[in-house]
């Protein structure tokens, strides 16, 4: 203990005259810490926009659905078993308790039907829109319904009562209520009383069919039956328990379906899937490219100013050889000659680093603090996507990390140079 | 103390070997006064250099204190030349970025010596040498004899066994040469093991021990010894 305070100590007086000595190269010493500042600087501000960029699409992505597959009907193109080819498939009600039941790896499944041209009416309001119909409960998880505060999504009763209520988008609420309270009011929907149990909470949402969750209503898929004519279902959707699975189980539905629905279990063509699972997978694998890009033109910044650093170093070796044989002389011993150079250059390295990150970090705070809740999620996604860098952890350990490395770096070479300087040359010096 | 032995040193600088040192047997003892003359060029400073262990001999032994310099690492040498040897030089090669103070503390910094031990140790040698009001002046701001005193102090303040000066009074007016002179004496007086390369004809003074070195040998060598 005693001894690492000394060796402080002792380090201390030398950066002390390392400091009086750099009095003199100012102007030098200025343009590498701002080298130094501003490799930080871009890499940080690379890096944790390139961070904020992924996430902010992950959850532009979870805005369709999480880990979820949505399942459309198409036409065979083979004939099977005497049937001809081109014959549509379409979904029943019964398809969806059918997969339910022979697909354990599915956890949640949902019907869906939908309708254009419903009108809505509230007061003197009317608006003009989408709805649809669901059979799931869990849909609030699976396509990321979740309720505004004071309100809920369809529950099990309303399912299988066939009640008439209503789960609306937060575009048509304001449509219709302003900003009064929805909850618990009813509407007309093509002149039917609906009670609203819930408001969609706000969200980015990137993928689409139709149009936004936004501007559309939800109701029990059993309600739906009773009112519109929809003999087919517009679509199954569901969620299975292993992200990892997602191929499997869309072979698992194929099969499954080919027996009931009799068409050739190879015929690809009558099933459509877009996993949004496989999207998300490689969204993510996309944007770790992009980081690890920005990472390394970040990187590369700061090894060009870091050159600088060392070149610096060099020039000042050169301009120290006699102070350096000095301290020879009188019994330095190389590895301090050596400590001295590479904690010099970590101190130039240090001291650029905190004014580059000091700066990206009040650059990331000003842009974070730009308003999200007034945006317009819909309209201004460009905005929301850019406007949410993340300083975290991995930006802060990545930069600390290259930097130091730099420092070690622009340090290690003129430090080794300082250490072969032979003091009997040195001293002769002039 | 000091014991050297068929000491031959040749510098290679390109096509021509230069032979500072054609085979030169020394002994000194402790407490000697010695003092080295001889022409320009003779290998004074090269003999000097290898004493303070700052250079290595091409052949010879050199022993200091028992230890054969050429079984010693770097690390060994700057060891030895922080604690058993304190240099003073003609051009006092003090660090110009560094007070009068700092100057005499870096010895006892590369020793290890703890703060308030150093604290004492620098202002009692700068007290000595009679500095003790220009402690926080950097180089520059003193003159050549105050300079002189600065290295002086710094080659005292780790209690070396030996003190070598290469003409140490070789860039000084004839007052302030007289003074470090004095001082030097002194310091032999109290005990102190010098050895002098000096032009100064009064070094005659002070010490009738002369080594006499001539085109890289030592003449009269009986007077040494
Ligand atoms: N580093 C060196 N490389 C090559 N030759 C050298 C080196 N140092 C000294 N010499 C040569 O060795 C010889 C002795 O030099 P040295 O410096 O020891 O002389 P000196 O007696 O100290 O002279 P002066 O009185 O002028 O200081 C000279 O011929 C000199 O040119
Ligand atoms: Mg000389």
């Amino acid at each position: 203990m005693a001894e690492k305070l000394n060796e402080f100590m002792k380090n201390m007086l030398l950066i002390r005259l390392f400091v009086r000595e750099l009095k003199k190269e100012r102007r030098k010493i200025f343009l590498t810490i701002a080298g130094i500042a501003w490799g930080t600087l871009t890499i940080i501000l690379l890096l944790s926009f390139g961070q904020g960029l992924s996430t902010q699409m992950l959850r532009g992505q979870k805005g369709l659905g999480n880990n979820i597959v949505l399942m459309f009907g198409g036409q065979t193109s083979m004939e099977y078993k005497g049937l001809p080819q081109g014959r549509p498939i379409r979904f029943l009600d019964d398809d969806v308790t059918l997969l339910e039941n022979s697909i354990p790896e599915i956890d949640n499944i949902t019907a869906e039907y939908d309708q254009w041209g419903t009108v809505y009416k509230y007061n003197d309001k009317a608006v003009t829109e989408r709805i649809r119909g669901v059979s799931s409960m869990a849909y609030d998880d699976m396509r990321s319904h979740f309720p505004q505060k004071g309100g809920r999504f369809l529950n099990n009763n309303d399912m299988k009562e066939r009640r008439r209520v209503i789960f609306i988008g937060w575009e048509l609420k304001k449509q219709l209520f302003e900003s009064e309270d929805a909850v618990g009011k009813t509407i007309l929907m093509n002149d039917i009383p609906f009670t609203v149990v819930g408001v969609l909470q706000k969200k980015m949402q990137m993928g689409m069919y139709g149009g936004p969750d936004a501007n559309c209503a939800v109701i029990p898929a059993s309600t739906f039956r009773g009112i519109f004519s929809n003999y087919y279902l517009s679509r199954i959707i569901y969620q299975v328990n292993d992200i990892d699975k997602s191929k499997y189980v869309e072979q698992q539905v194929r099969r499954v379906l080919s027996r009931k629905k009799q068409y050739h279990p190879d015929d690809n063509n009558t099933l459509h899937f877009w996993d949004t699972i496989e999207n998300a997978k490689q969204t993510r694998i996309a944007f770790t490219g992009i980081t690890i890009f920005l990472g390394v033109i970040g990187a590369m910044t700061l090894i060009i100013a870091s050159v600088g650093v060392a070149n610096i170093m060099y020039v000042t070796v050169k301009k120290r050889t006699r102070e350096i044989g000095i301290k020879r002389a009188i019994g330095a011993k190389k590895s301090l000659i050596k400590t001295q150079f590479i904690t010099e250059a970590l101190l130039i390295d240090l001291v650029g680093g905190f004014i580059g990150a000091s700066i990206s970090w009040l650059i990331i705070k000003a842009v974070q603090s730009i308003p999200q809740e007034s945006a317009d999620f819909g309209k201004n996604m460009a905005l929301q996507i850019l406007t949410n860098p993340e300083f975290d952890w991995t930006v802060a350990i990545s930069t600390g990390i290259i930097l130091g490395l730099v420092g070690l770096l622009s340090g290690f070479f003129p430090a080794r140079k300082a250490a072969q300087v032979d003091p009997m040359v040195a001293l002769h010096y002039e | 103390m000091i014991r050297m032995e068929k000491i031959r040193k040749i510098y290679s600088t390109g096509k021509v070997d230069v032979e500072a040192l054609r085979g030169v047997n020394l002994h000194i003892k402790k407490g000697d006064f010695v003092t080295v003359i001889g022409p320009s060029g003779s290998g004074k400073s090269t003999l000097m250099n290898i004493m303070g262990c700052l250079d290595k001999p091409t052949t010879g032994d050199y022993i200091l204190n028992g230890t054969n310099i050429k079984n010693l690492n770097d690390n060994q040498l700057s060891e030895l030349r922080n604690h058993e040897i304190g240099f003073v030089f003609q051009n006092f090669n003090l660090l110009p970025y560094a007070s009068a103070y700092e100057n005499v503390e870096m010895p006892l910094l590369f020793a290890g010596v703890g703060g308030k031990k150093r604290k004492q140790k620098v202002e009692a040698i700068l007290n000595k040498v009679g500095l003790s009001d220009r402690m926080d002046h950097r180089p520059n701001e003193l003159s050549g004899g105050q300079k002189q005193r600065v290295a002086i102090a710094r080659a005292l303040v780790n209690d070396p066994n030996i003190i070598l000066a290469d003409e140490p009074t070789g860039n000084l007016d004839s007052h302030s040469g007289r003074e470090i002179m004095e001082l030097f004496v002194n310091l032999w007086q109290e005990g102190h093991t010098i050895v002098m390369i000096t032009h100064d004809p009064r070094a005659k003074e002070y010490t009738d021990n002369f080594v006499n070195i001539t085109d890289g040998k030592i003449l009269r060598e009986e007077l040494v010894a």
